[in-house]
């Protein structure tokens, strides 16, 4: 391994052939921010900000889904923080709760099992999106609830899968020529699903950690690997080939593969999962909810999701749409690719 | 439709669009923490301020509401040079408090009122409908001798930027209450009276209070402020392990969790190393340190150097600073 000091070198004076290089974790989109990484390379490699924000490749029907359920009195709508402030066709759960219907915050799903029993009487219904790291909570919330007993909490599932929607982005001519690769998606399913990837489309790919070092390291593997399909792990503390096989088990326990639709995108084939039908009553209606409308015609969050677009390129980027007014979804979450660029003043 | 304020640019903006035009007048258009208006003597100033305190739950690890309500009107007296002196209070409390819960907070109000060495000297109690909520407001005034201008607008290129101790106690103490993780981090909510007090004999330009919205959120807005440009380091942001460990595993940023009983001061480079040992002898400021300078390059623009050598352009906190998600 080199040491930093070169390979910040190598970074900021590459003067190979352009490079764009993917990240799909919204929590690399936001450390390379933090890090200060986009002025630490060379004009040559550009950072695209992908599809890695599981609130923002939420189509505008789930919200509504939502919406509607909160109209019954008996529901009660629970989610994480980020997901209040998405709008879906025309509100968001922000705007309802506003309007006095009962949606509530919390920090871990397990969280609405304490809240259930105390009130028997009305239905909880999780918003339950994420990638293959929040999947596993989500399959031992349904353990959890039929050891229990319990029966007033539901899931809403907008459940999204990795390997698929890179598929998806390199069959639709997005410019991406290496994908820095999700660390915590991973950790779950190890590095071995992204090499059908790395070999079909001949890039590399490269596993990376959160911190400064860990990224600059993967970059310089990436950039080194150019042209070849291969995966490399630069996160080798965490994530291994085969990633936490009793992890995917408990997902398969609960779940199944299925289509799902990805805001601005359409759908993707077999990128989603779903509850399995024996455990149907847990689910509070996620089938179908494939409308996705934009709360602004303007608004670009598919290019931007897609690679195709750089945020502060969208033409409603930090004017009509910013954290405070939302536009897209991208705006909303802190790790939203529009949201990390405009707090953070990115003009790469 | 409002959005809960966290400190940060949506209670910037409510401020701006509601009460700016209304209240106008030229003490109060400076939005500082205490407003500094004539006193009765040619001369003489009073600094007077009030804000009012909400939190949940209202007794955590290292305070409550009472200690809260002293420390953050004190602090803001204190932070345009006052020596506080007369505080008020006035309870909003909902049916169905607990009445040991208020003798608690009331006693830490006492205790902490003594330690500042301020005396509480009017009050109020309103009882209302509710689910046993209490808020409290305190209000206060603090006398400035002649002749001191500590300002948000007078930090200057060549000044200095210290900050007194660790950061994001009060916040990832009162998160972990909420989100009952195991966790023993204390709140830092204190009154800065001592250390204040010693920083009189330096010519400081600035003294801020780190409160919502962080470190990030009050440094852009004095380098917005004073039309300067103001440069910090990552590496040399205090930020205790415990606290550290924490934002890792939630996601959250340090640089943007706030504080009750933290302060950053701002003065020319030669008082640095006098400032620095001030502030260090004094209660609740041991960790104090240098993080970074003042210069004229981008005048309004508040820049981080981070750890592995990139720049990270800083604004105001944007949002909630919720923990991710995944």
């Amino acid at each position: 391994m080199k040491d930093l000091e070169e390979i910040k070198k190598y970074l900021k004076e590459y003067d190979g052939p352009e490079m764009n290089i993917m990240e799909v974790c919204g929590s690399h989109t936001e450390a390379v921010a933090k890090n200060g990484i986009p002025g630490m390379l060379s004009k040559k490699i550009h950072l695209l900000s992908g599809p890695g924000c599981p609130v923002c490749v939420t189509p505008s029907a789930y919200i509504d889904k939502l919406i509607s359920l909160s109209e019954d009195e008996k529901n009660v709508i629970v989610t994480f923080g980020d997901l209040l402030r998405v709008p879906g066709s025309e509100l968001s759960l922000n705007d309802v709760k506003g309007m006095g219907r009962r949606v509530e915050m919390v920090y871990s799903p397990l969280d609405i099992i304490t809240l259930s029993k105390k009130e028997p009487e009305r239905t909880f219904i999780f918003a339950a999106v994420g990638f293959e790291t929040t999947t596993p909570v989500y399959a031992l919330l349904l353990e959890k609830l039929i050891r229990e007993g319990v029966r007033n909490v539901k899931l809403l599932t907008a459940l999204k899968t990795m390997p698929e929607v890179i598929a998806y982005l390199m069959d639709n001519d997005a410019p991406i020529d290496a994908f820095l690769a999700p660390g915590h998606v991973s950790t779950v399913t190890g590095y071995g699903i992204f090499k059908p990837l790395a070999t079909r489309y001949g890039i590399p790919f490269g596993v990376a950690g959160f911190k400064g070092e860990e990224l600059l390291i993967a970059l310089y593997g990436i950039v080194k690997n150019r042209g070849n399909g291969v995966v490399k792990n630069y996160y080798p503390s965490v994530v291994t080939e085969k990633g936490n096989e009793k992890a995917e088990e408990v997902i398969d326990r609960y779940f199944i593969k299925t289509d799902a639709v990805w805001r601005g995108m359409g759908n993707v084939p077999h990128s989603g999962r779903m509850i399995r039908d024996e455990f149907k009553d847990f689910d509070a209606g996620s089938e179908g909810l494939t409308e996705d409308k934009k709360k602004n015609k303007a608004c670009s969050c598919d290019k931007v999701l897609m690679g195709k677009m750089k945020p502060a390129d969208c033409p409603l980027y930090g004017k009509v749409c910013n954290p405070l007014n939302p536009q897209g979804a991208c705006m909303v979450s802190q790790e939203g690719s529009c949201f990390s660029y405009y707090v953070n003043k990115r003009t790469d | 439709m409002m959005v809960h304020g966290s400190g940060g640019r949506s209670t910037g903006d409510l401020i701006e669009e509601v009460f700016k035009d209304a209240f106008s007048n030229e003490y109060l258009d400076k939005l500082e923490d205490a407003a500094v208006v004539p006193g009765p003597a040619e001369g003489e100033s009073i600094a007077f301020t009030t804000d009012s305190f909400v939190v949940t739950p209202v007794i955590y690890r290292g305070g409550n509401l009472g200690r809260l309500s002293i420390c953050g009107t004190v602090n803001d007296l204190l932070m345009r040079g006052a020596v506080p002196k007369y505080l008020t209070c006035g309870f909003i409390i909902e049916e169905g408090a607990d009445v040991e819960t208020l003798k608690t907070i009331v006693k830490s109000m006492a205790d902490t009122a003594k330690e500042a060495g301020v005396l509480l000297v009017a009050g109020d109690t309103k009882v209302i409908e509710g689910h046993g909520g209490i808020m409290v407001n305190t209000a206060g005034i603090g006398y400035v001798k002649k002749d001191i201008n500590i300002s948000s607008e007078n930090a200057k290129p060549g000044d200095v930027i210290i900050v007194s101790g660790n950061l994001g106690d009060h916040h990832a103490c009162i998160l972990s209450e909420r989100m009952k993780v195991d966790s023993d981090i204390e709140s830092d909510n204190a009154p800065l009276s001592e250390m204040v007090s010693k920083l009189s004999s330096l010519p400081v330009h600035t003294m801020r209070d780190v409160t919502r919205g962080g470190l990030g959120t009050v440094l852009k807005e004095l380098s917005v402020a004073s039309e300067t440009a103001f440069n910090i380091y990552e590496d040399k942001i205090p930020v205790s392990e415990k606290v550290r460990d924490f934002c890792g595993i939630l996601g959250l940023d340090p640089v943007y969790m706030g504080n009750e009983g933290k302060m950053v001061t701002v003065l020319p480079k030669e008082y640095e190393e006098k400032a620095l040992s001030l502030i260090r002898s004094s209660r609740y400021g041991e960790n104090a340190v240098t993080i970074g300078e003042v210069t004229d390059d981008d005048k309004g623009r508040l820049f981080m150097k981070t750890k592995i050598g990139g720049v990270r352009e800083l604004s105001v906190l944007e949002g909630e600073g919720l923990p991710r998600i995944c």
